[in-house]
């Protein structure tokens, strides 16, 4: 549980969890709107919540991974405002008019988007923990680059982590994609 | 305690690195978020500017591509996405130590820097080793650029270079409450800038060791030269010695590579990052030299390159 | 029923079952999970590499509002470990902690945060003891007390387990031999660092238990909790979530599995626990420290007379698979190479540190590394090309090895030449600073013996057909690597329809027969084989019905089974007309592998019913004023015996290439000052996509005849080669050994600097500790052309004098 603990950042004596309940009441939390997947969603959160935690406990989008919770392996990454950005290290609080896409914005089963397709083709997911992750920072390439060579697309998703794959499945589902797009 | 990206403060929360009773998000400041001016006058970037946007920012490409280039090297893109330009001005000294959760650092005797009264690096020493970890500091400081603080007291501008101290606890000397602003890069005016970055991945590490190198040549000899290491003491380490060396001279593989050993001497790498200190130590000899190559090569045909 | 030629689903490169709930982040992990009333659990582990525990106080943390529940060790007493040999660890341990990391209590309440901080409230008196922390140490008699009973180890020292075998007469090999050469070699250990940190959720309902944990193996899951908690197995269900990558890391049965067990047995509320990173390195079962001693003697030609090896492994704190691991680290020496003579000591300690098991190669990278390496340095002694030397010691189809393992399908050869051709080996440039490297390997499709040995099958499929279609049962667990898809395609061809008309419900103990989880490369060839059997039996069942419809009698050959069809009737219809000829439809295959082992105690581990095999080169660049080194092509040929999904294989071998890469590069569970010196994944480096080389990958498929349509294993061989490639195109480079992984820029830089003074140019350990490894069990090698196995060697070892079964 890597998570903030803002009124536990202390280690309490033991007599002091007597008033645990007390501390857990005074904890500070705000009502948020958040625009997540193209919907407005109201939750009251303690402020220093994550994303990461308010996406997959208060919202259900379990879409969105984590591996570390400290930034260090990218699972976690969901798009803000079109770019890549590491839930586990964002506070809703501190987010507010900006458009938050998981991967459960992306396209459902029912219609996937070109890197899904392409993923789900090439094999380029195999246990799939890493994979919503590795699509959004695709998508985000993609938008801002639709031509990626190789080592662009190594660079721009250079901040993820695989241990499945070698990255090769991934680079060339991302290459499919991107060829489909444009031809398509 | 003041957070903007949070991108290095946020695990530290979590590892209990920090115990704040408050802390206050800059990310609200607008006009902290723009680049104003460009390769003529200067630029001024406001603290809150992203290190991609940094990284990508055309006049600043243009103008000193060595900060740039620095900017661009900070951990991963999603961090770069989120991490400031500020931020990673003000980063935290850092120690293999010290980086670790609560209870690692409980289990192996709590240091000197947090919560306890031993430097487990140096444990005869009565100060912190912590290392200095930016990556833009060095160039940024080598190009003689300044910073703005803003505090209860007023407003002040200072070289890049004055709020740092030796000291891996105190490594940064500012006043309660003061906010770094703004970083002023001076006019381009013929200084080439170039940075070189240690790190054993591609991707996300800090610098375990770096080199930032601002030079301005006449054409043929270099006027002066600035050189910066990053990674190799509790704050970032000037080696006047290799810039006084180089004044005067033809920018030669021979004067660089003893200009990269004068460089060199200061660099005091410590056993508390990734990967061996005795070869982080003599890596800040190549590193120095490549960035004085990549400096030197910015422009095409005018310097010696034999 | 005679094999068909012509496949229509296998071999095709078909997207995985799961792909579309993987790419829309629907499928739903362990963590993912979130039931009505749920608690959160956390585990207060050792501070301590080496205590006893003189007392643990829970009473404060009891107290805080939202605890729910506390387990300190009495209430979870009885021992387990995955092997029957090695019971030795507690879920919360109660006299004494045996590495930082170690679970000792543990707290269910309505929030993580205030689990967390119950724990910080539980006091434990801890007396230390003096921590164990190398190989070295771990020989020597311990100052205090060793870290495990002498009752349970009867070993002396910090000895786990000692073997000592000799296959064949060494001393005339080593005779015969025109050139003798000794070498010493040190593999660090390393961990898997799955993406998906390990996490289980339990309820307790109308007194039955269900666990869904991230787990590699739910059947061993399943027997560890019905001991540790004493319920009977059907009160016991054990479901494997979607899982997020395991590489061998989650094939123990695991302290947090247990404890969520018990917590919600006593809460009566759903139970939660998921590791934090930090956790997952202490979890670990990872990579073994082995230190290997290797003398081989040569004719001036190259060719093998004799080998003797010597390992030492450092097992951590328990047992976990290292009794096996000590064997395989000498084993399968002999499946790719032809040695008359073998002589294999073998010692695992352990040591204070978080245990080490079974991770992707399992023992076997260790020696391969040392051996390939081992033979390199022959080459250049006797002034041979090192490929011609391997190859003509290659191991020939269908022949039995010196220490009695069976080799069928064997495409060493084909995979040699795939990579020598492909990557230009033989007209590289030779210019210093740049290198290729050669190396093979092989590895299982699966253990011969299982780990309780007993007469069941390894895997056990049930086939369901009804009028709304066909759903296959399997224990077995998909990890990632592909084993769902395999299942439906091998049913799917059988039965001639697509692989998505083929329902599955794998690893879930109430309604899946028995697999064994996925572990040693076993899932492919004998789950695919138990599926196999199902489908062809079900198949006969559908093809009667409608022979009797049609009205064809005798010969049933003629009714096609395929592209949704039986006979005349479509697969629908021939559903229906068999549902009401025959009642309710099932049918079940199994597989057994047969005895395979040699006449002697310890012949369990090795034998597989087919092994794979891999060729690789490695081209890399190599910085002789840093010691950096950049791979910039790695070329792979792998003997799959036949890829069921060619797509799926290459995943694997790719996969296999990079962690392969990263444990030559820079991956190292590392200690310092008796804990885990970087338990996060910022300091424990694995390679990103920008350390990535290209690889170009070949399948080749030699149809292994009793794999499922031929096929043998991807998953973990292909890793193997790769390692000792690194280092012998470092060799090529820099003129350089580096007889030590990972090759760190320091190493490569003191290995040139020791070649510059005129020293041996090379980094690596100084020589090898003294170690009693006992008396050898000396046996004798079989007929190189004896393939005979189950009953039939089981009768030869019956006629054979003085010779045991084992």
């Amino acid at each position: 549980m890597n998570k903030f603990d803002l009124r536990l950042a202390r280690p309490y004596a033991p007599q002091q969890f007597a008033m645990l309940n007390e501390l857990y009441r005074d904890v500070q939390r705000e009502a948020l709107r958040l625009r997540v997947n193209g919907e407005d969603v109201e939750i009251l959160v303690p402020v220093h919540k994550t994303l990461l935690e308010v996406l997959r406990e208060d919202m259900g989008l379990t879409g969105t991974k984590h591996g570390c919770e400290l930034g260090e392996c990218g699972t976690c990454t969901v798009l803000v405002d079109g770019r890549p950005q590491l839930s586990c290290l964002l506070l809703p609080i501190q987010l507010g008019r900006n458009e938050i896409t998981t991967v459960e914005g992306l396209g459902g089963t029912a219609q996937l988007t070109p890197l899904q397709q392409a993923f789900a083709e090439l094999g380029a997911a195999q246990c799939g923990y890493c994979t919503p992750a590795m699509l959004l920072a695709a998508t985000s390439l993609l938008r801002q680059e639709p031509k990626p060579t190789r080592q662009t697309i190594r660079e721009a998703l250079a901040g993820n982590l695989c241990r499945c794959t070698g990255y090769v499945k991934i680079v060339e589902a991302v290459e499919l994609a991107a060829e489909r797009t444009r031809h398509g | 305690m003041l957070v903007a990206g949070g991108t290095d403060l946020y695990p530290k929360l979590k590892r209990r690195q920090f115990d704040p009773d408050t802390l206050i998000g800059l990310s609200g400041l607008e006009e902290l978020r723009r680049v104003t001016g460009d390769a003529r006058s200067g630029l001024r970037l406001g603290a809150l500017v992203t290190l991609a946007e940094a990284a990508e920012h055309s006049a600043l490409v243009q103008a000193h591509p060595g900060y740039a280039e620095a900017a661009g090297l900070v951990s991963s893109p999603p961090l770069r996405n989120v991490g400031t330009i500020g931020g990673n001005l003000c980063v935290d000294t850092r120690c293999n130590y010290y980086d670790m959760t609560y209870e690692w650092r409980e289990s192996v005797g709590f240091c000197l820097k947090k919560d306890g009264d031993i430097c487990l690096v140096a444990p005869g020493s009565p100060r912190c080793w912590a290392i200095s970890s930016s990556d833009t500091a060095p160039v940024a400081i080598a190009l003689g650029a300044t910073v703005t603080l803003v505090g209860p007291e007023g407003e002040r501008e200072l070289p890049v270079s004055a709020p740092y101290r030796d000291d891996g606890i105190e490594y940064l000397a500012k006043r309660p409450f003061e906010v770094l602003v703004s970083l002023r890069l001076p006019p381009t005016d013929g200084v080439r800038t170039a940075y070189a970055k240690l790190r054993r991945r591609g991707s996300i590490d800090f610098p375990i060791a770096g080199a930032g190198v601002a030079l301005k040549t006449d054409g043929h000899c270099v006027e002066w030269a600035r050189l910066v290491m990053s990674g190799v003491g509790s704050h970032p380490v000037e080696a006047p010695a290799a810039g006084e060396f180089l004044a005067g001279k033809q920018l030669t593989a021979e004067v660089i590579a003893a200009a990269a050993e004068l460089a060199a001497k200061p660099a005091k790498p410590l056993d508390n990052a990734d990967l061996n200190h005795f070869w982080r130590k003599r890596m800040v000899r190549v590193l120095v030299e490549q960035a004085l190559e990549r400096a030197a090569t910015q422009d095409q045909g005018v310097l010696g390159r034999g | 029923m005679a094999e068909r030629q012509e496949l229509k689903v296998v071999g095709r490169p078909l997207p995985r079952v799961d792909a579309a709930a993987k790419v829309t982040g629907v499928a739903v992990y362990a963590d993912d999970l979130h039931l009505p009333r749920m608690l959160h659990c956390r585990i207060l582990r050792s501070p301590h590499p080496h205590a006893r525990i003189v007392s643990v106080d829970a009473t404060a943390a009891r107290r805080i509002p939202g605890v729910k529940a506390v387990l300190t060790g009495q209430d979870l007493p009885i021992r387990f470990g995955i092997l029957p040999v090695s019971q030795d660890e507690r879920a919360l341990e109660s006299e004494k902690v045996r590495y930082v990391g170690d679970p000792v209590a543990a707290v269910a309440a309505v929030e993580e945060e205030i689990a967390e901080a119950a724990l910080r409230s539980i006091r434990v008196e801890y007396e230390l003891l003096q921590p164990v922390m190398s190989i070295e140490e771990a020989l020597q008699e311990p100052p205090d007390e060793p870290i495990h009973d002498r009752a349970y180890t009867r070993q002396p020292a910090n000895l786990h387990r000692r073997v000592n075998y000799e296959f064949g007469d060494l001393e005339a090999g080593f005779a015969a031999a025109d050139h003798v050469r000794e070498d010493v070699f040190f593999f660090q250990g390393n961990t898997h660092l799955p993406m998906e940190q390990h996490s289980a959720v339990a309820t307790y309902v109308d007194g039955r238990l269900t666990l869904w944990s991230s787990t590699q193996v739910v059947h061993y899951v399943h027997r560890t909790l019905a001991k540790v908690l004493e319920l009977p197995m059907n009160r016991v269900r054990v479901i494997g979530a979607v899982h997020g990558g395991g590489f061998g890391g989650k094939t123990d049965p695991f302290s947090h599995e247990i404890v969520v067990a018990r917590l919600a047995m006593v809460t009566g509320r759903p139970v939660k626990c998921t590791l934090t990173r930090e956790e997952v390195f202490y979890a670990h079962r990872g990579r073994h420290p082995v230190m290997m001693w290797v003398r081989t003697g040569v004719t001036r030609g190259g060719r093998i007379t004799g080998q003797h090896w010597r390992t030492a492994l450092d097992g951590g704190a328990y047992g976990s698979y290292g009794a096996a691991s000590v064997f395989y680290t000498g084993t399968l020496q002999t499946v790719t190479y032809d040695i008359p003579a073998y002589k294999f000591e073998g010692v695992r300690v352990f040591t204070n540190k978080a245990p080490c098991g079974p991770k992707r190669g399992h023992g076997t990278p260790q020696p391969r590394f040392a051996l390939e390496l081992h033979l390199e340095k022959i080459a250049v002694d006797l002034g041979l090309d090192p490929v011609e030397l391997k190859r003509q010691n290659f191991v020939k189809p269908f022949t039995r090895s010196v220490n009695w393992l069976r080799v069928t399908s064997c495409g060493l050869e084909e995979c040699t030449e795939k990579v020598l051709a492909a990557s230009g080996y033989r007209r590289r440039e030779r210019r210093p600073g740049r290198g290729m490297g050669f190396a093979v390997s092989a590895y299982m499709s699966g253990a011969g013996t299982a780990i309780y040995w007993n007469d069941m099958p390894h895997s056990e499929v049930n086939l369901k057909v009804d009028r709304t279609g066909v759903t296959a049962f399997c224990g077995a667990m998909e990890i990632g690597q592909g084993s769902d898809s395999v299942l439906a395609l091998v049913v799917a061809e059988e039965l001639g329809i697509g692989p998505g008309e083929v329902r599955l419900t794998t690893a879930d103990t109430d309604l899946t027969p028995v697999d064994l989880g996925s572990y040693s490369s076993r899932v492919t060839f004998m789950a695919g084989n138990a599926a196999l059997e199902a489908a062809r039996r079900m198949r006969l069942l559908l093809v009667e019905a409608v022979a009797e419809k049609m009205g064809v009698r005798g010969d049933l050959s003629e009714i096609e089974v395929g592209d949704g069809r039986v006979g005349d009737f479509s697969f629908e219809e021939a559903c229906e007309l068999a549902t009401a000829r025959f009642g309710a439809l099932s049918s079940t295959g199994s597989y057994t592998p047969p005895r395979m082992g040699g006449p002697f105690k310890g012949s369990g581990v090795g034998p597989s019913p087919a092994y794979s095999y891999s060729a690789c080169v490695l081209a890399l660049e190599a910085d002789a004023r840093t010691g950096l080194v950049r791979v910039e092509r790695v070329w792979i040929a792998h003997d799959v015996g036949r890829a069921i999904n060619p797509l799926l294989v290459a995943g694997q071998v790719e996969g296999s290439v990079y962690m392969g890469l990263g444990e030559a590069l820079m991956e190292e569970q590392a200690y310092r000052k008796g804990r885990h010196k970087w338990p996060s994944m910022l300091e424990y480096k694995s390679p990103t996509f920008v350390d990535m080389p290209e690889v170009e990958t070949f399948i080749v498929e030699t149809i292994d005849p009793e794999g499922p349509y031929g096929a043998k294993e991807a998953g973990q061989g292909p890793l193997l080669p790769v390692i000792p490639a690194l280092n012998a195109a470092l060799h090529d480079a820099l003129g350089i050994w580096i007889d030590e992984v990972p090759v760190t820029p320091e190493k490569v830089l003191r290995a040139l600097e020791a070649k510059s003074k005129g020293q041996p140019p090379r980094h690596g350990p100084k020589g090898f500790p003294a170690v009693d490894y006992g008396a050898p069990i000396r046996v004798e090698p079989p007929d190189p052309r004896d393939m005979r196995v189950g009953e039939e060697l089981e009768a030869a070892f019956r006629e054979a004098e003085g010779r045991r079964l084992c």
